[in-house]
């Protein structure tokens, strides 16, 4: 199963390639992986999302939890969480395309940010599934670059991840 | 005062109470020695690979329960500590190494004998440590050897660029430190604990699993007391040897691969089991499937939470220190009104018994080849029981582990978890150093003594006076073990051949070396070793060539389905 796991981790020089060194050692899979300081400059937030059975994700936050550098470890997809992921899309836009672009953008509350004569740039935010969906509803042969930061995670009202 | 980072080093040392550093100086590590160099408190012993430096301070550490302490250089000094660091990380050795680096100014730019050495040892220390401000050093020694030393132990590495080691700040040495994100559970929980006396109590086929977390947390008082009050079955794992007296009646012997057939039989059918202090490896429950394709409820203790229900899935999860969660055991055992149930207890040591006649160490001796197993029998008898064996890896270190009896924790010494071939010639340096007058014996084979061998260099110098005890069978015995078992008896390069004369090569190095050929000699070949306390011997045993180590349970086969010695 799909889980999305929150950490605040030391915002240390090597922390990051901890994390990424667990996965990799122990053969754990890794579908996105995203991070950046927090309001704490001494802290790092990472959100990670990854696959396997419940036996292998107690494993991942045990062995999370075990890195020295990590603070706290939470699986959001243990209770209610939001979930948003940010793309930038170029797609090319011309003739007929162009409008038909502009709609399915307005559809999924997408804007246009960047124009030329030839392309659209697109940015989009949501879930990953959202995402999906709009590179499914446009013309695949459309699209000439795309760039997706990965999920981005966190508990709903009283569910916070906070030291 | 301000003092240099080199300075620091030594003085937070100092301040750990460190009385040995086990290392070898090269460029990035010149000012640390010049400061060491400058007082007496610390002593060094100069190893002649790094390799060494590290199993010595592991060796050292595992007598001692003291933390041991390796110092390299940059570059090659910390790529040959690796295979170190990773023997003591596997079998959790609380360590710290530390390194020298290149300047700060250089690194990154592919300097002389530079390397990443915080990158390079990330997946084999608890946790590491690369030092850009002397300002830093001190604080970062001392949650080197907290870390070190606290939860589940293992080895620290602090690596120390050239130009830190030349900086001078203000000394301060904290008396203690804490780390926000480490905080390891130390008490087990009582709900817990309690539901585990219940459940040892209602057994009727109990078993109990000690494995080197006993060793560690110098638990084995509580768990002989707790394992006699009950009166249940024991055995140890490889790393716990010792933990539970060998002798004792109670225990039925190593379990695993080559544990006995009544350790592992019991494992198998047991319905309650009691882990502590163990992980379940492949080495101890072969398959897991099949293992766990028998139901019974598990209980397991130990400090780390991921090694619980890593491999096996357990019932009732006991997060804590071993020795603590034993003793809350004991508390709650001994309110309880109720009592094992004799009966069943009767009918299950009936079972094991019948286990036990199978006597599953049996083996041939011989008037004409050495049988390693003899070697080691009377290596127990002529040392009492009561020597510090250390093992390099392979046949010889089963036969070892099978057949010296080891009563009292921390006399056991050997790579369980990474099997280092090369570790226990300066394993027995660091124990022998450790524990000065005491008999130290490293049981080795041809194969293993050659791979840190350089090290009768380092006993001459330091008069470490330990008794090698080489099983030589001309072959690297569990490689030909397993080619004759699953590869068609095709010897693929296991055979050792132009070995050097192992007795003159002792002599070349200026200690005493003995080759014993004849079944015969062997009692007062291990007499005259143990007589001449101020000197190493080695003692070259030409042992049967085509023995093999039984009982054995072949990778990924269950308990059950074992391999006895032909004749059993």
């Amino acid at each position: 199963m799909r889980h999305i796991i929150s950490l605040l981790m030391e915002n240390e020089a090597g922390a990051l390639s901890r994390v990424a060194g667990l996965f990799s050692a122990r053969g754990y899979n890794i579908e996105s992986l995203t991070v950046a300081p927090t309001e704490d400059t001494t802290m790092s937030r990472m959100t990670i999302v990854t696959r396997g059975s419940d036996e292998i994700i107690e494993q991942i936050k045990k062995q999370l939890n075990k890195l020295v550098d990590v603070v706290a470890v939470m699986d959001l997809t243990d209770g209610d969480h939001l979930e948003r992921e940010l793309m930038l899309l170029k797609v090319s836009a011309v003739g007929e395309a162009r409008e038909e672009l502009k709609r399915i953008t307005d559809i999924f509350r997408g804007r246009i940010i960047d124009v030329s004569s030839a392309s659209y740039t697109i940015e989009l935010t949501g879930t990953g599934s959202k995402l999906d969906s709009f590179l499914q509803a446009i013309d695949h042969g459309l699209i000439i670059e795309t760039v997706r930061t990965g999920s981005s995670g966190i508990g709903r009202g009283e569910r916070v991840l906070k030291l | 005062m301000e003092l240099t980072g080199a300075e620091i080093t030594i003085k937070c040392l100092q301040e750990e109470g460190v009385e040995y550093v086990f290392g070898y100086p090269g460029g990035a590590v010149l000012f640390i020695y010049d400061a060491l160099f400058q007082q007496d408190k610390v002593k060094h012993v100069l190893v002649r690979h790094e390799q060494a430096a590290v199993h010595a301070a592991d060796g050292y550490s595992r007598s001692t329960d003291k933390v041991g302490v390796a110092l390299v250089t940059s570059g090659p000094g910390l790529t040959n500590a690796v295979t170190g660091i990773a023997t003591a990380y596997m079998d959790s050795i609380p360590m710290v190494v530390i390194s020298g680096q290149v300047p700060t100014s250089f690194i990154g730019e592919d300097a002389f004998q530079e390397v990443d050495a915080v990158g390079i040892t990330r997946p084999c220390v608890k946790h590491n440590f690369l030092v850009k401000d002397v300002k830093d050093l001190a604080v970062t020694l001392k949650k080197a050897f907290y870390l070190a030393k606290s939860g589940r132990p293992g080895p620290v590495l602090v690596d120390i660029p050239k130009d830190v080691s030349n900086t001078k700040t203000e000394f301060h040495y904290p008396e203690s430190v804490s780390i926000r994100s480490y905080n390891p559970q130390t008490h087990g929980d009582m709900g817990l604990v309690k539901e585990a006396v219940k459940l040892l109590l209602e057994a009727k086929r109990p078993m109990v699993y000690a494995g080197g977390g006993v060793v560690l947390s110098d638990a084995s008082t509580q768990l002989t007391e707790l394992v006699r009050k009950l009166g249940f079955p024991v055995t140890n794992t490889l790393m716990g040897l010792g933990g539970y007296p060998a002798t004792d009646t109670q225990n039925l012997g190593m379990l695993g691969m080559h544990g006995t057939y009544e350790a592992n039989l019991a494992m198998q059918d047991c319905d309650v089991l009691l882990a502590v202090g163990a992980r379940f490896d492949d080495r101890v429950v072969g398959n897991v499937k099949h293992f766990t394709s028998v139901p019974r409820k598990i209980i397991h203790v130990d400090i780390d939470p991921a090694s619980i229900s890593k491999r096996v899935k357990v019932d009732v999860p006991i997060v804590g220190d071993v020795k603590q969660v034993l003793t809350d055991m004991l508390g709650v055992l001994a309110a309880s009104k109720q009592k094992p149930d004799a009966a069943n207890l009767k009918t299950w040591w009936q079972q094991i018994d019948t286990w036990r006649s199978r006597k599953s160490l049996t083996y041939k001796n011989s008037d004409e080849l050495i049988k390693p197993q003899f070697v080691i029998e009377k290596l127990y008898e002529i040392t009492r029981g009561e020597a510090f064996i250390t093992s390099d890896v392979g046949q010889h270190q089963m036969w070892a582990a099978q057949y010296y009896k080891f009563d009292k924790p921390r006399q056991w010494i050997n790579s369980g978890g990474l099997g280092t071939m090369g570790f226990g010639l300066p394993a027995a340096m660091g124990v022998q150093l450790a524990h000065p007058g005491a008999a130290v014996a490293c049981v080795t084979g041809e194969g293993s003594i050659q791979m840190n061998i350089q090290e009768l260099s380092t006993c001459k110098q330091y008069n470490i006076p330990i008794k090698i005890i080489a099983l030589n069978n001309r072959y690297l015995g569990m490689v030909r073990q397993w080619q004759e078992f699953f590869h068609g008896n095709r010897y693929s390069h296991s055979y050792m051949d132009a070995l050097p004369d192992f007795a003159k090569l002792a002599e070349a190095y200026g200690h005493v070396g003995i080759r014993v050929d004849k079944p015969s000699d062997v009692e007062g070949a291990l007499k005259e070793a143990f007589a001449r306390k101020d000197d190493l011997v080695f003692l070259d045993f030409r042992t049967d060539s085509t023995e093999n180590v039984y009982p054995m349970v072949p990778g990924g086969k269950g308990l059950s389905e074992v391999i006895l010695a032909e004749d059993l």
